[in-house]
């Protein structure tokens, strides 16, 4: 069981948590104003990186917020977490 | 003579307490303190195992976890049968009754040695080349065989009789290991002030020590100074022998398995029999020692084949001489103290075989001053004995030595399992030939074998300066590194458990292997229960040698948990019987029901009268529906509360339809897109007030649904100003429905008027004191109404409305209802992939409100193309026919498929089978004759038959819809309900060190606001609510909990009804609902003019006390939080999950915890307290469910 850190409440078991996928992903402001193949990739191409990974995680049995984590996919490790409207760290 | 090997005296043992025991079958003798290998010793008898592949006799090789050879099943009576222990490490206890494994039919002769007969055809690999063809052998012929054949002890057959127990845990310092390293890092970490645990696998704490009695440590003999040290830190750190530390997973997670009875001849059925504990560790100190490495040499898996260092351990630790005339084979000088103390204790030494050509160690000449013979460059060549090893031979020589026993020393590996399964960096050290963890390792597991240093180390890696520690240790020793293993020899074994020899190696070099992780899982070595603990080294070295490479660029494999085996009991914990799964029962009793799982849910099918079949009682209560009244238990459906300035906005962004046109008082239904244009749920958004929404969901959605609006509100449509608050367990749902169903509700509610109710709108209201949300909306096509009232009154409403003739439906007559409307079902009609267009529902989407979720999607070419499934209706050629929901839709019978079958009823209302289905272009279809073959589920003589049937609209009943419509006649005079139900709240079970208590109903808001509302709601009822999160404020009755950064829960005592509105003897939601309503109005009057939701949640959740000393322990049984005081003091809050539910947990005293749980999940959160404190009480255990 991974140790996620949450933003609001500090670490916290994992099984307090649910996964949101990739982090970063921006819905376009007029989805009508889009072709077809920007919204597809918009809806379904995602990320598959073997290291750093930018990822949103719901506290979803705590504060019930969103954020985004920098998880390392090989070791697990979790570099950092941030709010929804911050920049992922360097 | 009883334990002829006994020593006369010495040793850890109580010659005093005698203990009896049988192994296959065979009684004897034992002492308290023993592990049921020095016992099996101290009676001669080495032979206690066959191997894993050739059958080969196999005796005890070492006198610890490592233990390869002497796997045990021990049987302690039905359900408690247990395979594969390693005698080194059953303890002994008075009746013990264990057995061997691998053996047919008994350990002496077993026809499986024929095997060994035939090695020479057994090499690696030979399974993947040999049984492959022909290709139906292998399931039918060659597996069974081998299966038989090969193989660890017989998996138990019967349900497991113990209980075991889980146990969250977090500390500053874990340290795995309790040996002189590992008690020095726990008295150099306690004297930080740090939370510290440290844990052993075996039942003393010592180690090594425990077998050194001629060590003194400041002035105590070693083992004295152990019993020292451990009652030092017995207040200050968290000490856990029996207890292994198995695996070491991302985010410092150690799992510990920890044996409570096995020892025990009668242990207290209250107690677990283990329990997995979860350490969260802020840093690990692995102290876990070394472990000593056989010699390969051939013969070398001979019984009285052993290591050198375990034959010492049996000697000075129980008193056990492992023969009477012993050969020791070494290359290393940790074998002459063996020498040394056997030779003491009378046991001759008939010669030190010793591979290097000029040993360098005093103590080497110390034993050939006892007149020992010692061999320098010499090995064995060979050993002779079947069952025993009877005498030695000498490599290159014609000289045999006979003797009963041989000690073999190649070394010491240091034990890094942990740290590679950490993906910790391991590096190789020279000088040792082997590799160490790269840091946070103490004593023989970092490569330091002086004692002294290990002290010294030990102390240092806890967090203190360098302990000093006076020392008077024997002459010191580097242990050797590997030994070139002697290639000469292919049947000298590398690997006693998986039957692995220098020949298998060879073949796999051979065969072009050359990573050391292919050569493992060609030859097998190291792999399994055993992880290479014995083996591993030897089998790099070997392929060093095979290869021509140095042992650090072969490399070491990766090392899997678990270290040693765990019983699958221990990690299924109290998650079995009736905590397996939670039960989550709706508000009306099922007792008369036929009862099915609706997800976690316990729903009613259908109430059948005596003697009435389930089929019977469905279509009476269908035709109920149809021409009076009946109603149904919907209290399952989600509920969302959406409240503030751009609820409406925002809902329609959620769902397709436009719900900001709808005024306040109506209601419509819903569908819910994915982004990507798929229906995912529906439901009825109604309008209460103009910022406030009450939207149902499906009962499975309904967590999904919520999620879903946050991740919206919270990432994407940022700007919006709505809240959302759960009231799914706020209020229960009496579905009322049919024609008659005004008719029958009218007479209960004063200040609604039904008949000026249209179709699709709401009310606010009351049944007597009750408050009701009356809806008039249904899944059925008739006239119907919902009543939304709180929980404890629906049981009420349900007896008075059943004492009227309102017929109760169950969900089966709910789905044929809603068929025969053509209604559909998420996940029956739906499958993820399925348009609103698809449904027939394009109706529902606003084109003209602009973007919503899922919007651009419809305008993907394949979303609107043509040959897309399209809900049709199907009615069978025969009447009697009812198709098999899931079977294919074809045009002749055969492929392809057109689509497939949806739902599929038998309409009592029709009289025949019908059938709702997905199929392509369907509705350019209706009027075709399809034709859908049955597969093997289906009923009766309709097996494999290809039935016919006509393409239809999927709306049978009232296409029209004008039942819908009909006006409800005028309002008839009141009438009380029945008596209310006396609620049943578990009661107290008081205990001395824990105790539960149900708590009285409060009234509980839940607000969810900005700051600057916030700051003025805790002005306006006088609580602050706090700002810093998981904290709590309380001021005079009344208490404010964070739970989000916009979400607080306000709890409040109930308020106070007038005597006269009261039901004698009822509960009191009435009132809480009364201290709600006014507390909710204050909040909402405070916060303005800033927007807030502020939402009645007394009935959504049940509150209990756990209470004691061991409160936290309890709860930590289930929850994985730090509870410690110091993590989480006194006013600390937080939503988190107990087993598998959410509740909201607060400290309220120090030893004081109040959970809110879900009125539906408190009977699952009752059982799963009651079973985490039944070792703390004198209860009698409750029955153990099977499975
Ligand atoms: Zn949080």
């Amino acid at each position: 069981m991974l140790l996620i850190p949450c933003p609001w409440c500090g670490p916290r078991p994992e099984n307090e948590f649910r996964y949101g996928g990739q982090a970063h992903i921006v819905r376009p402001a007029r989805p009508e104003a889009v072709d077809d193949d920007v919204w597809a990739a918009y809806l379904f191409l995602r990320d598959n990186p073997r290291g750093r990974h930018a990822e949103r995680w719901r506290h979803v049995h705590g504060c019930g917020r969103f954020f985004n984590c920098v998880r390392d996919t090989v070791s697990d490790r979790i570099a950092a977490s941030y709010k929804p409207n911050e920049a992922p760290p360097p | 003579m009883t334990q002829p090997f006994r020593t006369a005296a010495d040793g850890r043992i109580d010659r005093g307490q005698a203990l009896r025991f049988r192994f296959d079958g065979r009684s004897y003798e034992g002492f308290a303190g023993d592990t049921l290998a020095s016992a099996l010793l101290a009676n001669g008898v080495h032979l206690v195992g066959r191997s894993f592949k050739y059958h080969r006799p196999r005796g005890i090789v070492s006198a610890g976890s490592e233990e390869p050879n002497a796997l045990v099943t021990v049987d302690r009576g039905p359900g408690r049968v247990t395979p594969n222990l390693r005698a080194t490490q059953v303890e002994l206890y008075d009746g013990l009754t264990a057995f061997s494994q691998n053996r047919a039919p008994s350990l002496r002769f077993d026809l499986g040695a024929l095997a060994g007969v035939a090695a020479p055809l057994l090499p690696a690999g030979f399974p993947y080349k040999s049984f492959m063809w022909p290709r139906s052998f292998w399931r039918r012929v060659y597996e069974p065989a081998i299966r038989r054949m090969a193989g660890l002890g017989r998996a138990p057959a019967q349900a497991d009789a113990d209980r075991y127990l889980h146990q969250y845990r977090h500390c500053d310092v874990m340290i795995v290991g309790g040996g002189a390293a590992g008690l020095a890092a726990a008295l150099g970490a306690s004297a930080t002030g740090a939370r510290v645990i440290l844990c052993d696998e075996q039942p003393e704490f010592g180690g090594s020590l425990l077998a050194e009695p001629d060590v003194t440590i400041d002035g105590w003999a070693a083992p004295d100074w152990v019993r020292e040290v451990v009652a030092t830190l017995a207040d200050k750190v968290t000490l856990m022998p029996r207890t292994t530390a198995f695996g070491w997973y991302p985010g410092n997670l150690i799992g510990l398995a920890e044996r409570l009875t096995d020892h025990l001849a009668q242990p207290d059925p209250r107690t677990p029999r283990e329990r997995l504990w979860q350490v969260r560790a802020g840093r690990v100190i692995l102290a876990t020692g070394a472990i000593e490495r056989p010699l390969v040499f051939p013969g070398n898996d001979r019984p009285g084949v052993m290591l050198a260092g375990a034959a010492r351990t049996y000697l000075n630790r129980y008193g056990v001489r492992v023969g009477s005339r012993v050969v020791i084979a070494t290359t290393d000088d940790s074998a002459y103290r063996a020498a040394a103390d056997m030779h003491r204790h009378g046991v001759t030494i008939a010669a030190v075989v010793d591979q290097r050509a000029a040993p360098d160690n005093p103590l080497v000449e110390a034993v050939r001053a006892l007149g020992i013979p010692v061999h320098v460059g010499a090995a064995i060549g060979g050993t002779d004995g079947r069952r025993r090893v009877r005498a030695v031979r000498l490599a290159n020589s014609r000289t045999v030595i006979p003797c009963d026993a041989i000690l073999m020393s190649g070394g010491w590996t240091p034990s890094v399992h942990l740290a590679s399964q950490s993906r910790g960096k391991l590096v190789f050290d020279v000088a040792l030939g082997t590799w160490l963890p790269s840091d946070g390792a103490a004593g023989a597991c970092a490569g330091t074998f002086d004692l002294a240093a290990c002290l010294r180390d030990g102390t240092v890696a806890g967090g203190s300066a360098p302990g000093s520690f006076a020392v008077a240790s024997l002459p010191e020793m580097t242990p050797s590194p590997p030994s070139a293993p002697l290639l000469s020899h292919p049947k000298a074994f590398v690997d006693f458990q998986n039957d692995v020899t220098i020949r298998d190696l060879a073949v796999a070099a051979q065969e072009g292997f050359v990573s050391i992780e292919h050569v493992k899982r060609y030859t097998t070595t190291g792999m399994a229960t055993d992880q290479g603990k014995t083996s591993n080294l030897n089998a790099i070295a070997a392929i060093a040698e095979l290869t021509g490479r140095e042992i650090q660029d072969v490399g070491v494999t990766t090392f899997r948990p678990p270290y040693t085996p765990v019983t699958f009991g221990t990690f299924a914990g109290p998650y079995r019987g009736r905590l397996f799964a939670p039960v989550r029962l709706p508000p009306v009793a099922l007792a008369d029901a036929v009862v099915e799982d609706v997800g976690t849910w316990k729903r009613a099918r259908c109430y059948p009268r005596p003697d009435e079949t389930v089929e019977a009682a469905v279509a009476r209560e269908c035709l109920a529906v149809r021409n009076a009244a009946g109603m149904c238990d919907a209290s399952t459906l989600g509920k969302i509360e959406v409240i503030g300035p751009d609820a409406a906005a925002f809902l329609n962004r959620i769902y397709t339809g436009d719900l900001a046109a709808l005024e306040p008082g109506q209601c419509r239904y819903a569908l819910l897109l994915g982004e990507d244009g798929f229906v995912r749920d529906d439901g009825i958004v109604a309008r209460l007030a103009v910022d406030r929404f009450h939207v149902t969901t499906t009962t499975g959605g309904a967590a999904f649904v919520l999620h879903h609006m946050e991740d919206c509100l919270q990432t994407t449509f940022t700007t919006l100003q709505a809240w959302l608050t759960s009231v799914t367990e706020q209020w229960a749902v009496i579905a009322v429905q049919g024609p008659r169903s005004a008719a029958a509700l009218a007479p209960f509610i004063a200040d609604i008027n039904l008949a000026a109710m249209p179709p699709m709108s709401v009310r606010e209201g009351h049944i007597g004191d009750i408050p009701i949300r009356l809806f008039r909306a249904g899944f059925t096509g008739e006239l119907g109404f919902e009543v939304n009232l709180p929980p404890d009154h629906a049981q009420q409403l349900w007896d008075t409305l059943r004492a009227i003739d309102v017929t109760p439906y169950g969900t089966d007559a709910m789905h044929i209802l809603r068929a025969e409307k053509g209604y559909i079902v998420i996940g029956q009609e739906t499958d993820g992939t399925v348009t609103p267009d698809d449904l027939g529902l394009g109706r529902m989407i606003a084109t003209g409100k602009g973007d919503f979720v899922g919007k651009r999607s419809l305008s993907l070419p394949d979303l609107s193309r043509a040959g897309r499934p399209q809900l049709v209706g199907l009615l069978p050629r025969d009447p009697a026919v009812v198709l098999e929901e899931g079977a294919q839709v074809t045009e002749t019978g055969r492929a392809p498929a057109l689509g497939h079958v949806t739902s599929s009823y038998r309409s009592p209302a029709l009289g025949r089978g019908f059938a709702l289905a997905l199929v392509a272009d369907g509705r350019a279809r209706i009027g075709a004759t399809l034709r859908v073959p049955q597969g093997g589920r289906s009923q009766g003589n309709m097996r494999g038959k290809t039935i016919e049937v006509a393409v239809v609209d999927p709306v049978f009943h009232d296409r029209p819809g004008q039942r819908l419509r009909v006006r409800p006649g005028p309002r008839p005079a009141l009438l009380p309900l029945l008596p209310a139900v006396p609620h049943s709240a578990p009661v107290a079970r008081p205990a001395a060190a824990v105790e539960m208590v149900a708590l009285a109903p409060m009234t509980l808001l839940a607000v969810r606001a900005g700051s600057h509302a916030a700051t003025s709601i805790g002005l306006g009822i006088s609580v602050l609510l706090p700002t810093v999160p998981n904290r709590s404020v309380i001021a005079r009755e009344r208490a404010a909990l964070w739970l989000g950064p916009d979400e607080w829960l306000i709890q409040a005592p109930p308020g106070v009804m007038a005597p006269s509105a009261t039901t004698p003897g009822a509960t009191t939601p009435g009132a809480t609902t009364l201290g709600a309503t006014t507390l909710a109005a204050q909040a909402r009057k405070a916060a303005e003019p800033y927007p807030a939701s502020v939402v009645d949640v007394s009935h959504a959740t049940r509150a209990l006390e756990i209470v004691g000393p061991r409160a936290a322990w309890c709860l930590n049984a289930f929850c994985a939080l730090d509870l410690d005081l110091s993590a989480f003091p006194v006013g600390r809050c937080t939503r988190t999950v107990l087993g598998k539910a959410g509740v909201v947990l607060w400290r309220v005293a120090t030893e004081v915890f109040r959970l809110e749980v879900p009125r539906s999940w408190l009977p699952y959160v009752w059982a799963c307290l009651e079973e985490a404190r039944l070792e703390f009480t004198d209860d009698d255990p409750p029955e153990q469910l099977p499975g």
